[in-house]
């Protein structure tokens, strides 16, 4: 393999693994502050994808305006969604919850199936698509930008957990509510905040990935699996382990196409996650588990 | 707190009954006109309104409803109304064969699908079983395949969109080697096998062959590894978005050889999707999509129905409707003669020539259940975001 073809492998994984690692930042959010796995966090990118496409080609604003409205708007679905189908059950078991939010992402499904058709649909890049040569190897604008953003959101994430008050209370929620409530957090605008803000990163990881990869309604399964495992891989607990999980799971799938093939691509990338997991069941960067019995 | 769950469950409820509407049954036979003094021939239909393949199951079941009102309207098959009952099977297999019992349980004498490969395929053996005609609309090989005694198909097949394409890269490219790029769903790799088939014969090198998931973000990792090899043109195997997105990313990769698709991508949604990145791509499709390239009364038909339905719907109808108009009016000729008659008629659709379809002239054998020749097939190329025929240089 030449030098220029292995950078352009690695490119491309740190393409696709940023926007895994987009994805998997939403689903540490959640798992923070409510110990849940959202699996309807792959449909957040999708509604953030094509309500941002419908406000700049149906309804015509510009991009820098469609954006935040798109956010904003998911992050309110996020809202809805917790009140709705979560505190209700708030005292049912985490798989119950778990389950209740299969059935969520399905729901969410087939209404944007009703409400943008079958076709994918695309947004044209941010700053232009012309690819910008690297050592002989390529990488596109969109994909500097979807990797500038991740790393400024993990770093005002970290800064969020470890200094502000709402970040720690979140914290707390987690680890124990019980505990938390006596303290006078309220726990249950902790969850629905922690809901919104899942809501909008997914929505923001839609509207980025957009430009790269096309959205339609069905993609948030797909993505939101790629994003699961990303996290998992990297540690639950942790939104830099989320994002490291997600960029080596994007390395390696291209990795192993240049070296291996295509066709065992997914393959690989699973079994090098079960591997980790068997070696370290938090992940990479994920908190050593500590179940009191 | 009980009733927010109950709210919550018949909200969802309501919402996946309305994603599902499409299931319900229609018939198209006017119950308000007086009733034909004949009993009406019943053909069960199994197309995929909904779920992935609703681009092409939608458009079918709207050509099925079209046609057969026009039967009816112009007093049916020698006074027997049609009535057409439209099973959906959301692009499930699965769901494909319950259709069929259901179907069969309504005693209907014929079944058109499915729409994909898998639910036609799915279905085969059971309709086999009950020993009636079957009209798929899906281009996968094996559909025809032995056994085969009681399957047709409208659609071309995938051997024959592999062989044009062939013939396209030896006589009109004149070149030695490809490398193929296919998505890993059962479309793509038929479609990589027949190529792996049929290239050697025609004296043409697959230097590399590589493959993706449908819904993959992602191709340049594919498209580096082919970049490194000497193929003269890269084929792309595949339905959207897959090939699109293939097409963006060999842009950014500076690959600058030919493009050659599918039919997969004889749609409008695959300009939408690659943009500027689908100019110059070069694919196998039914003379419908350049209706230019039809000739004498195959012209004539695919203008006619194309001007009706799209009165009718407002839209334009996509090669695969014409699947559909195919099939309903081929088997409507058929019964014409034979009558609803199981054996007499296959007889009589095996007995079909020269039925001017839209997806081709029609010559049915004992032998030969696909209908369609090499020469029903053009190849278009993607100019200024339309599609105009790409005429082959003359043999020497």
């Amino acid at each position: 393999m030449h030098f220029d073809q292995f950078l352009q492998y690695l490119i491309s994984g740190i393409t696709s693994g940023s926007i895994y690692a987009l994805i998997a930042l939403g689903f540490t959010l959640i798992h923070n502050s409510t110990k849940l796995i959202n699996f309807a966090q792959g449909e957040f990118v999708m509604l953030g994808g094509l309500i941002a496409i419908s406000l700049y080609s149906a309804a015509g604003l510009p991009l820098i305006i469609a954006i935040p409205i798109s956010i904003i708007l998911v992050a309110i679905v996020g809202i809805v969604f917790e009140r709705l189908a979560i505190r209700p059950l708030r005292n049912s078991s985490n798989i119950t919850l778990i389950i209740v939010t299969v059935g969520v992402s399905i729901l969410l499904k087939n209404v944007a199936m009703i409400l943008w058709g079958r076709d994918p649909q695309s947004l044209p890049a941010f700053t232009g698509d012309k690819p910008i040569a690297l050592f002989g190897a390529t990488i596109t604008p969109q994909a500097l930008w979807v990797i500038a953003v991740t790393v400024i959101t993990v770093v005002l994430l970290q800064v969020f957990y470890k200094r502000s008050i709402v970040g720690k209370a979140m914290k707390a929620s987690a680890i124990n509510p019980p505990a938390a409530n006596l303290m006078g957090i309220n726990t249950s605008n902790i969850v629905m905040l922690s809901f919104a803000m899942s809501a909008g990163f997914g929505a923001m990881a839609g509207v980025l990935i957009t430009p790269i990869s096309m959205t339609g309604y069905s993609v948030g399964g797909f993505l939101g699996l790629k994003g699961f495992a990303g996290a998992v891989l990297g540690g639950l607990d942790n939104p830099v382990g989320a994002v490291l999980g997600g960029v080596v799971l994007g390395i390696i799938e291209s990795l192993s196409i240049g070296i291996i093939d295509s066709g065992y691509k997914d393959a690989v990338a699973f079994f090098i996650l079960l591997l980790v997991l068997f070696i370290r069941p938090s992940g990479i960067l994920g908190d050593k588990v500590r179940e009191k019995v | 707190m009980r009733k927010w769950i109950v709210l919550a469950l018949v909200l969802s409820l309501a919402l996946f009954a309305l994603g599902c509407q499409g299931a319900t049954k229609q018939t198209a036979s006017s119950s308000s006109t007086v009733e034909a003094k004949k009993e009406a021939y019943k053909i069960g239909a199994i197309v995929s309104v909904t779920g992935p393949a609703s681009p092409l199951g939608a458009p079918e079941k709207n050509t099925l409803l079209l046609e057969v009102d026009k039967i009816n309207k112009a007093g049916g098959i020698n006074g027997h109304k049609v009535e057409i009952l439209i099973e959906d099977d959301q692009s499930d297999p699965k769901n494909a064969v319950t259709a069929v019992s259901k179907l069969l349980s309504e005693g209907v004498i014929a079944i058109i699908g499915g729409t994909t490969t898998p639910s036609s395929m799915a279905i085969k053996p059971e309709i086999a079983k009950a020993k009636i005609p079957q009209m798929a609309m899906a281009a996968g090989i094996p559909i025809t395949a032995a056994p085969d005694e009681w399957v047709f198909r409208t659609a071309q097949s995938d051997a024959v969109a592999v062989q044009k394409v062939i013939d396209y890269m030896v006589k009109t490219m004149k070149i030695k080697k490809f490398a193929i790029l296919s998505d890993q769903n059962s479309f793509g790799q038929s479609g990589t096998e027949e190529l792996k088939k049929l290239a050697p014969k025609a004296g043409l090198e697959i230097v590399e062959v590589q493959s993706y998931k449908t819904e993959d973000t992602n191709m340049t990792a594919q498209l580096t590894k082919i970049k490194g090899t000497k193929a003269e043109a890269l084929v792309v195997w595949g339905t959207n978005p897959g090939p699109a997105q293939a097409a963006k990313n060999m842009k950014e990769l500076g690959i600058t050889i030919p493009y050659i698709g599918s039919h997969g991508i004889s749609n409008k949604t695959f300009i939408t999707l690659a943009g500027p990145a689908a100019e110059g791509v070069v694919f196998p499709a039914g003379r419908a999509l350049v209706p230019s390239s039809a000739k004498g009364a195959q012209a004539e038909v695919i203008n006619k129905f194309m001007s009706g339905y799209k009165a009718k719907y407002k839209d334009n109808p996509n090669t695969f409707a014409g699947h559909a108009y195919d099939a309903i009016n081929i088997l409507a000729d058929a019964l014409k003669t034979a009558g609803s008659n199981n054996e007499k008629l296959r007889t009589e659709i095996e007995k079909t020539t020269g039925f001017v379809g839209i997806s081709g002239i029609f010559n049915y054998t004992q032998k030969d259940h696909d209908g369609t020749t090499l020469n029903d097939m053009v190849m278009v190329e993607i100019k200024d975001g339309k599609w105009i025929e790409k005429k082959a240089t003359e043999k020497k």
